[in-house]
C-alpha cells in the first residue's frame, strides 16, 4: 500500500468518505439515514472536544451548553433579529467563540475535578438560561426553527441533510487533523504529556488551552445550529447535563486523542440506545453495563484499544 | 426577619442532605481517588428501598435498616466489580465508569421498582413548629438532626478509632499504609460501604419531604459534587460547609430572586469562589509534583 494511504489526513479521510457513501447506499430507509445524520452531528462536536480532552488534557462537562447556544442561535436570531437563517449559524458560532474566549482563561486555570465542576456549572447556567427566558426561547417546551433556504430552495429532506452533515464532518476532521499536525498541535500534545515540561520548553500553556477550548466550543456551536435547522425544532435538553456527559463519553469510548476513534465513539453511543429500545425497560441497565465493561477492559477507548490488541496478536 | 428565617430553615434542610452526599463523595475520593458519580443513586436507593420494603409489609424502622444494608452491599459490589478491576486507569475513564454505574443502577431501580414518585410518611407527624415567627416541620428537624448525628459519628470514627485512622492513613499514602500492615483492600471496601450507607440514610430522611423516584439521584449527585468542590475536594469539613452553603444559597435565591433561577444562584456562587480560590474554600493549596 502506498505510504500516503496510511496517513490519517489522506487515507483516513478517504476511508471516512467511502464509509459515508456506503452508509448512504446501504441505508434501507429514512430511519437509518436519520440515525446517521445524528451520528455525524455528534461526531463534529466530538472531533473538536477530543482536541480539548484528548490532546490538551482538559476535561469539559459543559460542552452541550455551546451546542445548545448554537442550536438556539439558528432558532432565535432569524425571528428576533432578522438575521437570515443561512447566516445565523455563523453569527452564533462567532458569538459562542467570543464567549468561550472570555471564560476560557479563568476556567482553564483550574485543574482536574475543579475544572470539571466549573465547566459543568457553565453548561448548567446556559441550560437554565435557555429554559427560563421563555419569551425568547419558548421555555422548556422549546421552539420551532425556520427552515433553511438556499436560492429559494427549501432544505429539509433527509438526503440533503445527510449530504450537508457528511461534508461538514469531513471538513471539520480535515481541519482538526491539520491543526494537530501544526505547531499548535505539537504544543497541545506536549501539554497533555506534562504541563510543566511544556512550560519549561517554552510553550505558552494558557494560550494553547484557550485555543483548544475556543475551537471545540465553536465546532459544538456549529453542529448545534445544524441540528436545529435539520430537525426544525429545539429544546433546552440539547444543552443539558446529560448531553454534555454523552459527548464526553463518546470521546473517551472512542479513544482520547484519536480523532477517528472519537467518530467511532459517536457512532456507537448514538446508535446504541436506538437499537437497545428493543429491550424496552432493560435499556438503561444494558447501556450502563456496556459502558462499564468497555471502559474497564479497553481503558484507552475502542479504537486505540482494538489497534493495540491487533498489534499484539500480529507480534506473537 | 420571619421570611429570612423561613428561607434559612429550608436552606439548612436541603443543605444538610447535600452535605451528606458531599461527605459520601469525600470518603470515597479520599480512600481511592475516585469521584463516584453514582453517589446520588445511593441516596435514591435508600429512599426507594425503604418505600418498597414497607410496602411489602416490613415495619418502617426495619425497612429503613434493611434499605441501608442493601445499599451498602451495592456500594461494596460497585467497588469489587467496577472500580477495582479498573485500578490504574486515568481519572476521566474512572469517572465514565461511575457514570455507567449510575445509569445501570437507575435502570435497575426502574425494573425492580417502578417509574412512579413515592413518599414516606413523616417520622413524627406534620404539626409545624413555630420558631420566632417562622415555621419548621418536624421532618426538617429529623433531616438536620440526622445529618448532625452522621457528621459526629463519622468524625468520631475517623479520628478516634483505629480502623477509621487506617482509612485516613490509606488516603494519605496507600503504599505507606500497606507497609505498616493496613489491609488496603478492606479499607477500600469499608469506605464504599460507609459512603453508600450514609447516602442511603440521607435518602430515607429526606424522602418524606421531597418524594423520591428512580431518577432522583442525578440532581443530588450534581449538588453534592458541587458542594464537595466548593468546600475543597477531600476535606470533610469543607464538604459539610459546602453542602450547607449550596443549600442556603439555593433557598435564598429562590426566595429573594426567582424560584426558576434558584439552581443558577448556587452555581454562580461556586464559579465565583473557584475563580478566586481555585481549590475551593478549604482545599489544600497543594504544589504539583513534577
Amino acid at each position: 500500500m502506498p505510504a500516503w494511504l496510511m496517513q490519517p489526513r489522506t487515507g483516513g479521510l478517504l476511508l471516512l468518505a467511502v464509509v459515508m457513501v456506503a452508509v448512504y447506499l446501504a441505508a434501507p430507509n429514512n430511519f437509518y439515514l436519520d440515525v446517521a445524520i445524528q451520528i455525524g452531528l455528534n461526531a463534529m462536536v466530538v472531533v473538536g472536544l477530543n482536541l480539548l480532552i484528548g490532546y490538551a488534557g482538559q476535561i469539559s462537562l459543559g460542552h452541550a451548553g455551546f451546542f445548545g447556544l448554537g442550536a438556539y442561535a439558528s432558532a432565535v436570531l432569524p425571528v428576533h433579529l432578522g438575521i437570515p437563517p443561512l447566516a445565523a449559524p455563523f453569527v452564533g458560532m462567532l458569538c459562542v467563540g467570543l464567549l468561550a474566549f472570555l471564560v476560557a482563561r479563568p476556567v482553564l486555570r483550574l485543574k482536574g475535578h475543579y475544572l470539571a465542576m466549573a465547566t459543568l456549572g457553565l453548561g448548567l447556567l446556559v441550560f437554565m438560561l435557555l429554559t427560563n427566558e421563555s419569551q425568547l426561547t419558548g421555555g422548556p417546551d422549546g421552539m420551532t426553527v425556520e427552515r433553511l433556504r438556499i436560492f429559494g430552495e427549501r432544505i429539509s429532506g433527509k438526503d440533503w441533510w445527510y449530504l450537508i452533515t457528511s461534508v461538514m464532518l469531513l471538513l471539520s476532521v480535515w481541519l482538526t487533523l491539520n491543526l494537530i499536525d501544526s505547531p499548535t498541535g505539537r504544543a497541545l500534545r506536549a501539554l497533555h504529556d506534562s504541563q510543566i515540561a511544556a512550560q519549561v520548553a517554552g510553550v505558552d500553556v494558557a494560550r494553547f488551552k484557550v485555543i483548544a477550548f475556543v475551537y471545540s466550543a465553536m465546532l459544538a456551536s456549529l453542529a448545534g445550529s445544524m441540528s436545529a435547522l435539520y430537525s426544525g425544532f429545539v429544546t433546552p435538553d440539547k444543552a443539558g447535563f446529560l448531553h454534555s456527559i454523552e459527548l464526553v463519553i463518546m470521546v473517551v469510548l472512542g479513544g482520547m486523542g484519536s480523532t477517528f476513534g472519537g467518530i467511532i465513539g459517536a457512532a456507537v453511543l448514538t446508535s446504541l440506545p436506538q437499537f437497545l429500545t428493543v429491550f424496552a425497560e432493560y435499556e438503561h441497565m444494558l447501556l450502563g453495563a456496556i459502558l462499564m465493561t468497555v471502559m474497564i477492559f479497553l481503558r484507552r477507548g475502542l479504537l486505540p484499544g482494538l489497534l493495540d490488541s491487533l498489534r499484539r496478536r500480529r507480534a506473537s | 426577619m420571619e421570611t429570612f428565617l423561613q428561607f434559612l430553615f429550608s436552606g439548612l434542610t436541603v443543605g444538610a442532605v447535600y452535605a451528606i452526599v458531599a461527605l459520601g463523595f469525600t470518603i470515597i475520593y479520599n480512600a481511592s481517588d475516585v469521584i463516584n458519580f453514582a453517589q446520588g443513586e445511593f441516596v435514591m436507593l435508600g429512599g426507594m428501598c425503604t418505600v418498597f420494603f414497607s410496602l411489602w409489609g416490613l415495619p418502617l424502622p426495619v425497612a429503613a435498616v434493611a434499605a441501608v444494608i442493601v445499599t451498602s452491599l451495592i456500594g461494596v459490589a460497585l467497588n469489587k466489580l467496577a472500580i477495582e478491576p479498573a485500578r490504574g486507569a486515568n481519572v476521566v475513564t474512572l469517572i465514565i465508569i461511575t457514570i455507567g454505574a449510575s445509569i445501570f443502577l437507575r435502570g435497575l431501580a426502574q425494573v425492580v421498582f417502578d417509574k412512579q414518585f413515592h413518599r414516606l410518611p413523616s417520622f413524627s407527624g406534620d404539626a409545624p413548629i413555630d420558631v420566632l415567627g417562622a415555621t419548621l416541620t418536624p421532618q426538617s428537624l429529623w433531616v438536620m438532626g440526622g445529618a448532625a448525628v452522621i457528621v459526629v459519628l463519622l468524625w468520631y470514627f475517623f479520628t478516634r478509632t483505629t480502623f477509621g485512622k487506617s482509612i485516613l492513613a490509606t488516603s494519605h499514602n496507600r503504599l505507606a499504609a500497606r507497609l505498616v500492615g493496613i489491609n488496603v483492600e478492606l479499607v477500600l471496601l469499608a469506605s464504599f460501604a460507609l459512603s453508600a450507607a450514609t447516602g442511603a440514610l440521607a435518602g430515607i430522611l429526606v424522602t418524606p419531604i421531597t418524594l423520591t423516584s428512580f431518577d432522583a439521584g442525578t440532581m443530588l449527585a450534581l449538588k453534592g459534587f458541587a458542594a464537595a468542590i466548593l468546600g475543597g475536594m477531600g476535606n470533610p469539613l469543607g464538604a459539610v460547609v459546602g453542602g450547607l452553603l449550596v443549600g442556603i444559597a439555593e433557598a435564598m435565591g429562590a426566595g429573594y430572586l426567582s424560584s426558576e433561577y434558584k439552581d443558577a444562584v448556587a452555581f454562580v456562587i461556586i464559579l465565583a469562589v473557584l475563580f478566586v480560590l481555585p481549590s475551593g474554600l478549604f482545599g489544600r493549596r497543594g504544589t504539583e509534583r513534577v
